[in-house]
C-alpha cells in the first residue's frame, strides 16, 4: 500500500490554522504507523484492534471537542479533520471515535451532572473507559420514539427493560448510554441511563456475520429488569431531542470522515489506473477512466468545502440539524459512489483485500445506513425546505 | 540540563518536486512544507532526554516568517520555547552555523542537537561547523545517545561502516541525529493546543551580529536523468555478451 498523501485540490490547507494542520498530521502519522498495518488482518478476522485505543487516547482523539474534564478542546474544525483521517485508515476507527466521543462523551457532557461529568468524561478521554449510545431498537431505527424500552422509577432504583439493536462496541464498553421512556408510550418521557457493564439484568450480544464494518464491534443490548441506581439518570435529558443533538454531533463527523474513505479510495484508483496497462496504454490514458477520476476529485472536493463550511459555522454556533443533514447525506453518497468507481477502475483486482477500495464500499454501505438513512436525510431537508413532513 | 534542537522547514519527501524555470530553486507553489525529519527526530532525541533529566528543550529555525510553524510543530511535540531568526535572504551552512553559535553564546545550552542533515539540500555540515566555531566537541550520525551519571559527558553510538562505534563527548557538546536514533512522538492534541501559548522569541541576524554573506550558491538544479527501459534478452549468450559489451560488469 503506498503512502497516504490527502487530496487537496483546491489548496484548502490555505483554510486551515496552524493546530489544525498539525492535528491532520499527528492523526495521520498515528493512522499509518499504528493502524494500517492492522486493518488488512482486522477486517479478515471481523475484529476490531482494540490495542490501538490507548494510543488513540494518549493522542488526545476521544471528547477532543469538549473543554476540560481532561479533554483537548480542539476547534471543530480540528475535531472534523482528525475524523476524516481516521476514516482514511477504516469507518470502523473511525465509528469507534465517534461513539466514544460524539455520542457517549457528548451526552454525559451535555446532560450529565456534574458528577457524572467528573467521573466519566476524564476516563472516556483516556480510554481508560470506553462508551457506547443505546437508541436503535431492532424494530424502531428511523423511528426511535416509538422505542420499546422503559425504565420506570422504584424508590432509589429504575427498572430497565427491553432492547438495544446495532450499537457500536456494545459489548466493550464499560458504559452504556441508554435511552428509554420512564412512561410507557410517551416519547416526551424519553431519558438518558448510564448503566454500567456488569449490571445484573443487563447483556450484550455481538452480531456476527458482518459484510460490513467487519472491523467494528457491533452488539445488541438486553435488560432484564434491570436495576439502575437513581443517580444514573441523565438529569438535564429529556425527550428525543436529547439523543437526536448528540445524533447531530456525530453525524457532523461522519460528514467528514466520508471525505477520508473517499480520498483513500481515489489515490488508490488513480495510483492503478496510472500504472494498469492494457491494451497499448495505461488505463488512466482512456477517456472513460478519466471522467470517473475527475468526477470523484470534483465531488471530494465539494465535499471538503462543504465540510469546512459546515466546521466553521459550528464555531458561530449558527450551524442547524438541517445543515448537518445534507453535508452527511452528501458526503457519505459521494464516497460510496467513489468507493464503488474505483472498485470497478481497480477491475479484478479490487475485489480482493489486497486493495482498501471494496473495504471501504462494504463499510460506506453501513455509514450509508446508519445515523439517519440517506432516505431520512432527504426527508428532513424536504420537510425543511417545504414545511411539510413526509416522513410519518 | 538545556537542550537546543534545530527545526529547518523543508518541503515534504514525499512531494513530487519541479524545479522553477530559473533553474535554481523548486517551485514551492502548493507543495506541502515540514520539520525535517532528521531534525525532528533531534527533537525527540532532546525530549527523551530532558523527561529522563529534567530541563529545557529550546528549538531554533532560521527563515522567515513561515518557519514559525515548524517550531509550532516542536512545540506541539512537547519542546518548551523557541526562537525564531528571521532572515528571508538566502544563506549557507556557515552562515546558518555562525547564526547558531551566537544563539548558543545567549542561551548557554548542555548539548545541541541537529539533525544530520536537511533533506532538502543535503548540505549536512552545519553541525560540524558550529562545533568548530565553538571548540566544543561532536558526535555526528547519533544511533543512541546515553547522559553519564555525572551529567558531564554524553555517550554516543554511531552507525560506521560495518559496525558502530561508541564515542565518548564532554557537555556542551554538538550531536547530530541520525535515521535510527528513534521513531519520533506524534504530538497529541492537548499538546498541540498547548503550543499555541508557549514563547517563541524573534530576533534577526542584526541583532545577532551575524552578516549572512553565502558563500556557497546554487548555479543550477536539474532533473535526474529519466531511466530508460530495460530489454528483453533471447539467450544466456545474450545475455553475457550484453554484460560484458554493454554493461562492462563482467
Amino acid at each position: 500500500m503506498k503512502q497516504f498523501k490527502g487530496t487537496d485540490f483546491y489548496i484548502l490547507d490555505d483554510l486551515l490554522t496552524e493546530e489544525e494542520r498539525l492535528t491532520r498530521q499527528s492523526v495521520r502519522d498515528f493512522v499509518d504507523r499504528e493502524f494500517m498495518p492492522k486493518i488488512q488482518q482486522s477486517f479478515r478476522d471481523a475484529r476490531f484492534p482494540m490495542e490501538v485505543v490507548p494510543s488513540l487516547g494518549r493522542l488526545g482523539v476521544f471528547g477532543a471537542q469538549i473543554n476540560g474534564y481532561g479533554c483537548s478542546k480542539v476547534s471543530n474544525i480540528a475535531y472534523g479533520i482528525m475524523m476524516q483521517e481516521l476514516e482514511r485508515g477504516d469507518s470502523g476507527l473511525r465509528s469507534f471515535a465517534s461513539v466514544q466521543s460524539s455520542l457517549a462523551m457528548t451526552a454525559i457532557h451535555e446532560y450529565g451532572s456534574e458528577e457524572q461529568k467528573n467521573h466519566w468524561l476524564p476516563e472516556l478521554a483516556s480510554a481508560k473507559k470506553i462508551g457506547c449510545f443505546g437508541l436503535t431498537e431492532s424494530d424502531f431505527g428511523s423511528n426511535p420514539a416509538g422505542m420499546r424500552t422503559t425504565a420506570t422509577q422504584d424508590g432509589k432504583y429504575y427498572v430497565m427493560n427491553g432492547s438495544k439493536m446495532w450499537i457500536t462496541n456494545g459489548s466493550v464498553a464499560d458504559v452504556a448510554v441508554v435511552w428509554a421512556k420512564t412512561k410507557k408510550d410517551d416519547p416526551k418521557s424519553i431519558k438518558g441511563f448510564l448503566v454500567e457493564k456488569g449490571t445484573r439484568g443487563f447483556s450484550s450480544k455481538d452480531i456476527h456475520n458482518k459484510l460490513s464494518m467487519r472491523a467494528s464491534v457491533t452488539s445488541e443490548l438486553s435488560f432484564d429488569e434491570c436495576k439502575i441506581p437513581e443517580d444514573s439518570i441523565l438529569p438535564h435529558s429529556g425527550g428525543l431531542k436529547s439523543p437526536l443533538t448528540c445524533l447531530m454531533h456525530a453525524r457532523y463527523s461522519i460528514a467528514w470522515g466520508a471525505i477520508g474513505a473517499a480520498m483513500a479510495c481515489y489515490e488508490e484508483a488513480l495510483d492503478y489506473a496510472k500504472e494498469r496497462v492494457q491494451f497499448s496504454r495505461p488505463i488512466a490514458g482512456y477517456q472513460l477512466v478519466q471522467e470517473r477520476l475527475v468526477w470523484m476529485l470534483s465531488e471530494i472536493t465539494k465535499a471538503q468545502l462543504l465540510a469546512w463550511r459546515m466546521g466553521k459555522m459550528q464555531d458561530n454556533e449558527s450551524l442547524k440539524h438541517y445543515h448537518v443533514s445534507l453535508a452527511k447525506m452528501n458526503n457519505v453518497k459521494i464516497a460510496l459512489e467513489i468507493a464503488r468507481a474505483c472498485r470497478d477502475i481497480l477491475g479484478a483486482n479490487g475485489i480482493t483485500d489486497e486493495y482498501q477500495c471494496m473495504r471501504h464500499m462494504n463499510n460506506l454501505e453501513s455509514v450509508y445506513t446508519y445515523e439517519g438513512t440517506n432516505n431520512i436525510h432527504t426527508l428532513v431537508l424536504g420537510e425543511h425546505i417545504t414545511g411539510i413532513k413526509a416522513f410519518e | 540540563m538545556k537542550i537546543l534542537v534545530t527545526v529547518k522547514r523543508v518541503s515534504d519527501p514525499e512531494a513530487k518536486l519541479k524545479i522553477k524555470p530559473d533553474g535554481l530553486w523548486i517551485q514551492t507553489e502548493g507543495v506541502k512544507f515540514v520539520v525535517n525529519p532528521f531534525d525532528e527526530i533531534a527533537v525527540e532525541e532532546a525530549l527523551r532526554i530532558k523527561e529522563k533529566q529534567t530541563g529545557e528543550v529550546v528549538v531554533v529555525s532560521v527563515g522567515d516568517k513561515v518557519v514559525t510553524e515548524q517550531i509550532r510543530a516542536a512545540l506541539a511535540m512537547g519542546a518548551d520555547r523557541g526562537i525564531f531568526v528571521n532572515y528571508a535572504g538566502s544563506y549557507d551552512s556557515y552562515d546558518i552555523a555562525n547564526i547558531l553559535a551566537k544563539i548558543v553564546e545567549q542561551e548557554k545550552p548542555d548539548i545541541i542537537i541537529l539533525g544530520k542533515q536537511a533533506v532538502d539540500d543535503d548540505m549536512g555540515q552545519a553541525g560540524f561547523m558550529l562545533a568548530e566555531l565553538l571548540g566544543y566537541p561532536q558526535a555526528a550520525f547519533a544511533s543512541k545517545v546515553e547522559i553519564t551519571d555525572d551529567k558531564k559527558k554524553a555517550k554516543v553510538t554511531r552507525e560506521i561502516d560495518g559496525g558502530l562505534e561508541v564515542k565518548e563527548v564532554e557537555l556542551p557538546c554538538i550531536i547530530t541525529a541520525d535515521l535510527r536514533l528513534n521513531t519520533p512522538r506524534y504530538a497529541s492534541l492537548p499538546n498541540i493546543m498547548k503550543a499555541k501559548q508557549k514563547p517563541v522569541k524573534e530576533l534577526t541576524v542584526e541583532s545577532l551580529g551575524v552578516a549572512v554573506k553565502p558563500r556557497v550558491t546554487v548555479k543550477k538544479l536539474s532533473e535526474p536523468p529519466k531511466r530508460k527501459g530495460g530489454v528483453k534478452v533471447e539467450s544466456v549468450q545474450d545475455l553475457v555478451s550484453k554484460l560484458k559489451t554493454e554493461a562492462k560488469v563482467i
